[in-house]
């Protein structure tokens, strides 16, 4: 049984902002489905009273004291940016939020 | 008469520090053999040849001078094309990177030039260090120095190739699942994963936050010792860095190379050798040998239990993804790298899906679904939050294991390098040859990989894992092994044909 | 066209349920994540720097100052300081948001269960508090080629990353039943209270205007004894009187349509300033799906008891302790009191006072001259161009009877106008009561003379008919003139 469907890979490609070919929709569907089979062994582990894991080392309270540092320059900031304009990152029209 | 590109680091920077070589001699003779080798390897995605001999001639100068100087000053170092180095192309070798121009360095690329070591260029490597074979590389592949027509590893296979073919004595490497210590294995080079936050991520592109740790790669446990030295270390720029002082990896090493080891006990994993069918015969046996080896340097060998280890694939390729979908969001087209579908015809939102669409390959594109997915509504409990919890059993089961051990082996890779060509069909496959460095990754600690042996002629790799903070014990264990070799594997490496015409087609004959 | 109801009508027919979501803008000195300064104004993405720009490889940093900030505020709110709280990742796209994901809190928020109690009308109205918690905010972006600069019709944006990533605080309000027909008032009287509470902690300017107090406004309506209604959103309703106008819209507009047996959509709408309703947003094709999880690139937060008692005990007089005080010490009436919090009023009377102003003075310039000044320009009162230094320097000058009230009007102008402190005006402008008695009895004299038949009627004893004789004194020295003493020496000559 196929747990991860072809629209299902279309619904996330979108979450994802991926727009992906209907060849790689087939391809994407029967690989996760592989890799999504292994992943549910996890379901069978027994971690009952397990506190979760993100670090070698758990740290707490790493804080930055509120002093400013340099920025960058503006223009190595702009450089980067594949269009811009009067000192702005140039983007195309944004969808319209407001109906 | 020795060349020298076949001294060692330590010995080159003796050698410059002590005025028998100058910096600038070295480097060009690394640059040449670049300009020699590498247009069959294909290594190196950039090389900064007037950068590297601009601070070679530096620290000839200061050695002129009678300056105190670092301990690698003037040794050539290869840098993995995911670190930020300012003002020299960074790409993690995806499309949707290309040309873009760091104005930053990262913590690690400072203390490089702070260490005064020239940065001979950016290495090959897996898109965004996804992959184990360097074949997701959108520049195309790397080819494995030993045998032109296999993997040279991943996602670090870039500079693994580069100090195999003598074309860096250095390298610099990130490991998320393994990504040092493959490469290392499957070409006869040393490779060290440190232990998580022992040094900084900060300029490290990210793939999974709570996994990536940068680290040497070199021919020997000295030479990667004096590297993991000179870039390690608390920076307050990373929030997962941990404060405290860095283990004494250089002393262990040298300690190592005594060849005694006795009162040392070393886990081996229980569930490792029964999964061992996943192994190829050829790397079990080269293993073996190895083991043998510290046995009779005075190790004792205790069988320790790790039934959690089992999981660690299955969490990984959780909690790897799941990080990476988000930490690959930045690439939009809005603020740097590539931009694609900007027609005047398509919205913002379309350009951000054709830009990622045109700059992503397919396997960013299989493990950005894939952790988008296991974040999703109603799935991230059973999923991102379970792979947690079960990290949790894993990191206890190294714990646990180092209460009664010292250091814990195993082979570093179930099989040698394998053929172009012959696992990206199916990924599950690829992901396999991670099975052993894995767990290290999950639970936090070192992990080194030292070239034990051969099998059909291809190197393989002892891994030696230590618990968290103690990088130290793996370099002693894996020095002493090195010391069992009468000459290091590194250093057997075949001779690369610079024959183009040869080079091309082994690459299309795989 | 949308169909809306008589607000009276709507309530007595349903019970609102109000709940509201506020972002503040922490005026720490850097950003949340990183070393930028926060500067309000400077030139777009000179403020900007890998971090907040989300270049490949940075990492963030919290700042202890806004996690501090942060506490004091959910403190102040009666609310509960985690011993154990972390950050999460909100994933979605936009392009003011650089890394494509907010820093935000989820299931773990910093500050949780508290309360605010505002009054309205006289009696108390407890408005619970669900959560307080820290994020980050995004650039800002500019549309070009539409007809109004809004989204709507622009060819294309430009974008400033210069905010980007400083620190926002967000407090989402429980559901707020059993307002009734108080509804609008109550919202308004929490947002101000909150703003009140918020600037008393000196941790945000709090300032509607710029943005750096934004309002989300939930509300549904349902019939006595039913259960709750399907709730809209409607986003960035951003001054006091918005938040009260929005209310009452949708109280209108949803009360019309379930009237009309229609379904109340779950949607997000957007407020208009200008005729005060509200529009649906753009209709999502698929429910919003944030994938938070936990930031890896963060350390967990475990505030100790300690801290958190030592910024409890750094916090100032709770703004309505300190108002009931000063009412006490002002002697205002509740009413008074009352128009001098809506004016906004309260900080500038202390202000004016303790420069040495009566408070009766003080009360009298800002909800009276002052109010009418900010009215008539559509500022806030303490956005006006005078001090409360100098209204106590006025009000002593008229005090010291240099000035009338309708010379000291004119002053008031030349303040706003930038010619500098009410003494400098009225020196300036020539504006001075004439004390002059020689100059006075001259005019005195000549208004005399030039109305005989009302001298008479004064030296008949007809005190009243003296208003004439002064109205003319008065424009003889346009005004200048001190009426009382004009009046006495007209008396003295005619009696
Ligand atoms: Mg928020
Ligand atoms: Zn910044």
């Amino acid at each position: 049984m196929s747990t991860i469907s072809r629209e299902e890979v279309a619904h996330l490609a979108r979450l994802a902002r991926l727009e992906v070919t209907d060849d790689e929709l087939d391809a994407f569907a029967g690989q996760l489905d592989v890799i999504l089979e292994s992943m549910k062994t996890l379901a069978e582990v027994n971690t009952d009273g397990v506190q979760p894991t993100s670090h070698a080392v758990p740290l707490v309270n790493v804080f930055r004291e509120d002093q400013p540092q340099p920025s960058l320059p503006r223009d190595a900031v702009l450089a980067g940016g594949p269009d811009t304009a009067e000192d702005r990152f140039r983007v195309p029209r944004i969808l319209d939020e407001e109906a | 008469m020795s060349r020298i590109i076949d001294k060692t680091a330590a010995e080159l920077a003796a050698d410059i520090r002590e005025g028998r070589l100058t910096s600038v001699e070295v480097t060009t003779a690394f640059l040449d053999r670049i300009a020699a080798v590498d247009v069959t390897i294909k290594a190196f995605l950039h090389v900064d040849r007037d950068g590297a001999l601009a601070t070679a001639a530096e620290v000839d100068a200061a050695v002129a001078a009678g300056q105190e100087l670092g301990p690698l000053a003037g040794v050539p170092v290869a840098v993995k094309d995911v670190v930020v180095t300012k003002g020299l192309p960074t790409t993690a070798a995806s499309k949707i990177l290309e040309g873009w121009i760091p104005p930053y360095d990262a913590t690690i690329t400072e203390r490089i030039k702070a260490a005064k070591m020239p940065i001979l260029g950016k290495t090959n490597m897996d898109e965004f260090a996804m992959g184990s074979s360097t074949e997701y590389s959108a520049f195309g592949k790397t080819l494995n120095p030993w045998d032109t027509g296999r993997i040279p590893g991943g996602s670090g296979g870039g500079s693994a190739a580069a100090v195999a073919a003598k074309m860096a004595p250095l390298a610099i490497g990130t490991d998320t699942g393994g990504s040092i210590r493959q490469p290392g294995a499957v070409t006869g080079t040393f490779g060290a994963k440190p232990t998580y936050g022992s040094n900084s991520r900060f300029g490290l592109i990210a793939f999974s936050s709570s996994l990536d740790t940068p680290g040497p790669v070199a021919r020997n446990a000295l030479d990667a010792a004096l590297l993991h030295e000179v870039i390690s270390g608390y920076d307050p720029r990373d929030s997962t860095a941990i404060d405290a002082p860095v283990p004494p990896v250089v002393a262990a090493a040298k300690a190592g190379a005594n060849g005694d080891l006795s009162g040392l006990k070393l886990g081996v994993v229980k569930e490792f050798a029964e999964g061992a069918d996943a192994a190829e015969p050829g790397v079990i046996a080269a293993y073996e040998a190895g083991v043998e080896q510290l046995v009779k340097l005075g190790a004792e060998i205790v069988e320790v239990s790790c039934p959690s280890f089992s999981y660690a694939l299955p969490t990984y390729y959780l909690i790897a993804p799941s990080e990476a979908s988000s930490n690959l969001a930045r690439y939009d087209g809005v603020r740097y790298g590539l931009r694609a579908g900007d027609d005047g015809q398509h919205s913002l939102e379309e350009v951000m899906s054709l830009t990622r669409e045109a700059g992503f390959g397919p396997e960013v594109k299989r493990r950005i679904i894939l952790g988008t997915y296991a974040l999703s509504a109603g799935y991230v409990d059973a999923f991102y939050g379970k792979a947690q919890l079960v990290r949790t059993l894993i990191k206890q089961d190294f714990e646990k294991a180092f209460e009664q051990v010292d250091a814990i082996i195993s082979p570093t890779t179930p099989f040698i390098a394998f053929k172009f060509g012959e696992r990206t069909g199916d990924p599950y496959q690829m992901y396999l040859a991670d099975l052993y460095t894995i767990p290290t990754n999950l639970y936090g600690g070192p992990g080194v990989s030292v070239p034990v042996g051969l099998s059909e002629g291809m190197p393989v790799g002892l891994q030696v894992m230590g618990p968290v903070m103690g990088d130290d014990i793996t370099y002693r264990v894996a020095a002493a092994l090195e010391s069992t070799q009468d000459t290091l594997l590194a250093d057997t490496a075949p001779e690369i044909s610079t024959d183009l015409r040869f080079a091309a087609l082994n690459e299309d004959g795989k | 066209m949308t169909k809306l109801n008589d607000y009276d009508k709507a309530v007595e027919t349903y019970e609102p349920v109000l709940g509201l979501e506020t972002h503040i803008e922490l005026d720490t000195k850097t950003k949340m994540f990183c070393g930028c300064s926060t500067a309000f104004g400077a030139e777009p993405n000179t403020q900007t720097c890998p971090v907040c720009l989300a270049l490949p490889g940075a990492l963030p940093v919290a700042n202890k100052a806004a996690v501090e900030a942060t506490i004091k505020i959910g403190l102040a709110l009666n609310c509960h300081i985690a011993e154990w709280t972390r950050f999460a990742r909100k994933n979605y796209f936009y392009p003011d948001m650089p890394k494509n994901f907010q820093t935000s809190q989820y299931e773990e928020p910093l500050c949780e269960n508290g309360y605010v109690d505002v009054v309205v009308d006289g009696k108390d109205h407890r408005i619970e508090i669900e959560r307080v918690h820290l994020e980050e905010d995004t650039g800002k972006t500019l549309h070009v080629g539409g007809a109004t600069g809004r989204i709507h019709g622009a060819t294309e944006s430009l974008v400033d990353y210069n905010r980007a990533g400083i620190p926002l605080v967000e407090i989402v309000t429980k559901p707020v039943p059993g307002t009734g027909a108080l509804a609008p008032e109550v919202a308004r009287a929490y947002v101000a209270e909150l703003r009140d509470i918020v600037r008393s902690l000196g941790v945000s300017d709090v300032r509607m205007e710029q943005g750096s107090l934004r309002c989300d406004v939930n509300l549904s309506l349902n019939k006595p004894g039913d259960e709750w209604g399907t709730r809209t959103e409607t986003k960035n309703v951003n001054s006091l009187r918005s938040v009260e106008r929005a209310v009452r819209f949708e109280v209108r507009r949803q009360s019309a349509l379930l009237d009309a047996g229609e379904k109340i959509i779950q949607e997000t709408r957007h407020f208009h300033e200008g005729d005060g309703t509200t529009s649906p947003g753009r209709s999502k094709e698929e429910a919003t799906d944030y994938r938070y999880f936990p930031e890896p690139d963060l350390a967990v937060m475990e505030p100790s008891r300690e801290w958190v008692e030592e910024l409890r005990a750094s916090l100032p007089e709770p703004p309505r302790q300190r108002r009931e005080r000063l009412q006490a010490a002002w002697s205002l009436g509740d009413k008074e009191m009352q128009s001098v919090v809506n004016a906004d009023a309260v900080d500038l009377i202390e202000a004016t006072v303790a420069a040495g102003a009566t408070p009766s003075g003080a009360v009298k310039w800002w909800l009276g001259e002052l109010s009418r000044r900010a009215n008539e320009s559509g500022e806030e009162l303490g956005a006006l161009a005078i001090t409360p230094a100098q209204v106590a320097e006025l009000q002593g000058m008229v005090d010291d009877g240099r000035l009338n009230d309708k010379l000291a009007r004119q002053v008031i102008d030349g303040v706003l106008a930038g010619e500098g402190s009410p003494a400098d005006v009225a020196a300036e402008r020539g504006l001075e009561v004439v004390s002059d008695t020689g100059a006075l009895e001259a005019a005195v004299d000549e208004a005399i003379a030039a109305n005989p038949a009302v001298a008479d009627k004064i030296r008949g004893g007809t005190h009243a008919a003296a208003g004439v004789l002064i109205g003319a004194v008065m424009k003889a020295t346009k005004g200048q003139a001190d009426a009382g003493t004009v009046r006495q020496i007209i008396l003295d000559k005619l009696s």
